[in-house]
């Protein structure tokens, strides 16, 4: 018998402290084969953000950069710019990219940056304890929005992939989800996409991969999966945005 | 011919496998706790393994290791 | 070769000739100059100038640039340095060095356009969160601004830290002849411990400030501030003017301290024995110097262009030996010497 199905060598052994069923662990698992199969796991240097996802330090075998919260894609900036032949990418929450880091967010893609955006939305703050995301549902119901998130006084969810595929700067925009074998292979190949962009010099490429929080949505985690192909999906439709197939570089 | 190996020791008995498994042959074997105080996931009938590798897929612990 | 050069144009030309081909920033008044200079040098040089979205981007590109391994830098003036706080926290708390430019105008707030003084306790006691210090250059004349920013780009390696220069509207704004170090003279040292890639060569470096385990994090800052010790005993930096004899000792640094040597001069022209003691570095505070003129001085006098935000640090550096007086003017007002020599005659 042969192996078909391992770890990739660009995870570290250190057992990673998610809840048990975040989607987190796949993300990583997918990002981690994406350096692996692309083969620039030496020159590759995550950033890791504020939000549950801060210690994946620890989990990637590459270098790593832990930024302050929000200001990933600007560390990102600074790494791409002091060494262009490195493969940067960024590894973000909701909370991190679409609230504290909107400016760094929008600013990092309309200047088509040339890096890698992983972008995890679960609709909530993991780490601090369930409060609202800027991509919480209308009507859900979290630590701050207990009577569920009022669109007349907390404004509406962030659909983070449409509003960057306005900007000339972006040149991949994917939004994918990790509920099933099925998807999780779509999303395999999106995020493997955004690194080859970035390695042949295309600009800016964000991958949205809707994901459950079954702690902070009080769910079993497969109930969550449930949870995010009812109201998720729905309100975050999955696909290509944006794929600038020559590259927004001149 | 197929098999999984799970890595019990990273297992948090969350599931995802036992739900993701085509077959359904995959369980949390609750007459046991792993270090981290989970039930681990278990190949309860292995002859019908057939290394489609959806439980690892979904793993979100890369615990299970498949063979074919 | 002397050439005759803007504060703000010479700050950013020295630092490109100290090997620093990475800078960051976002316009404001008075250090536009700056960053405008860095925008035509920068190209000329294959280095980057990046116009950022906001100070905070700006500082943690130089987070991220610095996490390279290369020497980076950014610029800005009051208000903007209170963005920065956040990133510059950062980078002390991953032992990060670079190089912080504040061209300080006046404050609180949006304050005012012209020179001030007025960021000397953000600068020297609080940048940011959290328990660290960071290096701080005040120049006083434009070679000064020229020489110390090398001096503060190979410290700020040597010890793994933040380094600002504290300057201000007047500074940044005036000409001078200066002499500049040679194109491709500095020394850039091996960054061993930077996120640079690691070529499957070694394992991976991981550039964090986070640590959950209290004792872990009390450990880490423990050994910062041991460095920092270091840096006190070593890094000193202070001009002793007229000292030797004088009653009375003005403190003073940067702008200030060119009034104040004025107000010196005007007084020994009248026989008064008066000097003046410039610390050149704000932190670490130049204890040593002070306490050499409090021996034999009579009074001190601080002079700032602020509310007198050093004089607490000038009464602690000697002990309150000598009793210390404060003359200052803030909010963008400039004092004279005539000013100053009006409370030196009231001290004597």
């Amino acid at each position: 018998m042969a192996i078909v199905f391992q770890k990739p060598s660009t995870l570290t052994d250190a057992p990673m402290h998610y809840c048990p069923g975040c989607t987190h662990g796949i993300v990583h698992r997918l990002v981690a084969q994406a350096l692996e199969e692309l083969g620039v796991e030496g020159k590759a240097v995550g950033v890791a953000s504020v939000g549950c996802s801060v210690m994946c330090y620890d989990y990637f075998t590459c270098d790593m950069v832990q930024a302050p919260h929000g200001r990933a894609q600007a560390v990102a900036t600074g790494l791409k710019r002091a060494r262009p032949d490195n493969v940067i990418f960024t590894y973000q929450g909701d909370g991190d990219l679409a609230a504290i880091g909107t400016a760094e967010t929008v600013h990092a893609a309309t200047r088509g940056e040339n890096i890698t955006v992983i972008f995890i939305n679960n609709a909530i703050y993991g780490m601090t304890g369930g409060q609202m995301a800027p991509t919480s549902l209308p009507g859900q119901i979290t630590q701050t929005t207990p009577y569920g998130r009022d669109t007349n006084t907390a404004g509406y969810p962030v659909r983070v992939c449409e509003m960057l595929s306005t900007l000339s700067g972006v040149a991949f925009a994917q939004r994918v989800t990790v509920d099933n074998v099925k998807n999780v292979n779509i999303a395999r190949k999106a995020i493997k996409k955004a690194f080859q962009n970035q390695i042949e010099g295309k600009g800016y490429s964000i991958v949205e991969v809707l994901s459950t929080c079954p702690t902070n949505w009080g769910l079993s985690p497969v109930e969550a999966l449930k949870w995010l192909e009812d109201n998720m999906i729905p309100y975050y439709p999955l696909g290509v945005y944006k794929d600038v197939e020559e590259g927004v570089k001149k | 011919m197929a098999k999984i190996i799970v890595d019990e020791k990273v297992c948090k008995g969350c599931g995802m496998c036992v739900h993701a498994c085509p077959l359904k042959i995959i369980a949390l074997d609750k007459s046991r706790l792993n270090a981290k105080g989970y039930h681990p996931a278990k190949l309860m009938e292995p002859e019908k393994c057939v290394g489609c590798a959806s439980c690892a897929t979904m793993c979100p612990d890369t615990a299970i290791t498949v063979e074919r | 070769m002397k050439v005759l050069m803007k504060g703000n144009e010479a700050l950013a030309e020295a630092a490109i000739r100290a090997g620093c081909h990475h800078f960051f920033g976002y316009p404001i008044t008075p250090q536009t100059e700056l960053a405008a200079y860095m925008s035509k040098r920068m190209p000329q040089v294959n280095g980057t100038y990046l116009q950022a979205e906001s100070e905070i981007a700006a500082i943690n590109m130089v987070l991220g640039a610095s996490s390279a391994g290369v020497r980076a830098m950014t610029s800005s003036s009051s208000p903007g340095v209170s963005l920065k706080g956040e990133g510059i926290s950062y980078m002390a708390g991953s032992d990060l060095p670079a190089v912080i430019i504040n061209v300080q105008r006046g404050g609180p707030g949006l304050g005012g356009i012209q020179p001030s003084q007025a960021d000397y306790w953000q600068a020297t006691k609080a940048t940011g969160h959290g328990d660290f210090q960071i290096l701080v250059f005040a120049p006083s004349t434009v070679q000064e601004m020229v020489d110390l920013i090398s001096h503060a780009f190979d410290t700020a390696d040597k010890y793994r830290m933040p380094a600002m220069i504290l300057a201000d509207g007047m500074l940044g704004q005036m000409m001078e002849p200066v002499e500049l170090p040679e194109e491709g003279s500095a020394n850039l040292p091996e960054k061993e411990w930077a996120a640079k890639g690691h070529g499957g060569k070694r394992a991976h470096n991981i550039i964090n400030s986070l640590y959950l385990t209290p004792e872990k994090l009390e450990q880490l800052v423990k050994e910062r501030f041991e460095r920092y010790e270091t840096v006190k005993r070593n890094e000193q930096m202070a001009e002793e003017y007229l000292t030797e004899d004088a009653d009375v000792v003005l403190v003073a640094y940067g702008a200030s301290s060119r009034v104040a040597r004025s107000a010196v001069n005007k007084a020994r022209e009248k026989g008064l024995k008066v000097g003046l003691v410039r610390p050149i570095t704000l932190w670490p505070f130049p204890t040593d110097a002070l306490n050499r003129a409090a021996s034999h001085a009579k009074n001190f006098l601080v002079v700032e262009m602020s509310m007198g935000q050093m004089v607490d640090d000038v009464k602690l550096a000697i002990d309150c030996k000598v009793p210390v007086h404060f003359y200052g003017r803030t909010g963008g007002m400039i004092p004279t010497p005539a000013d100053v020599l009006a409370q030196i005659e009231a001290l004597l």
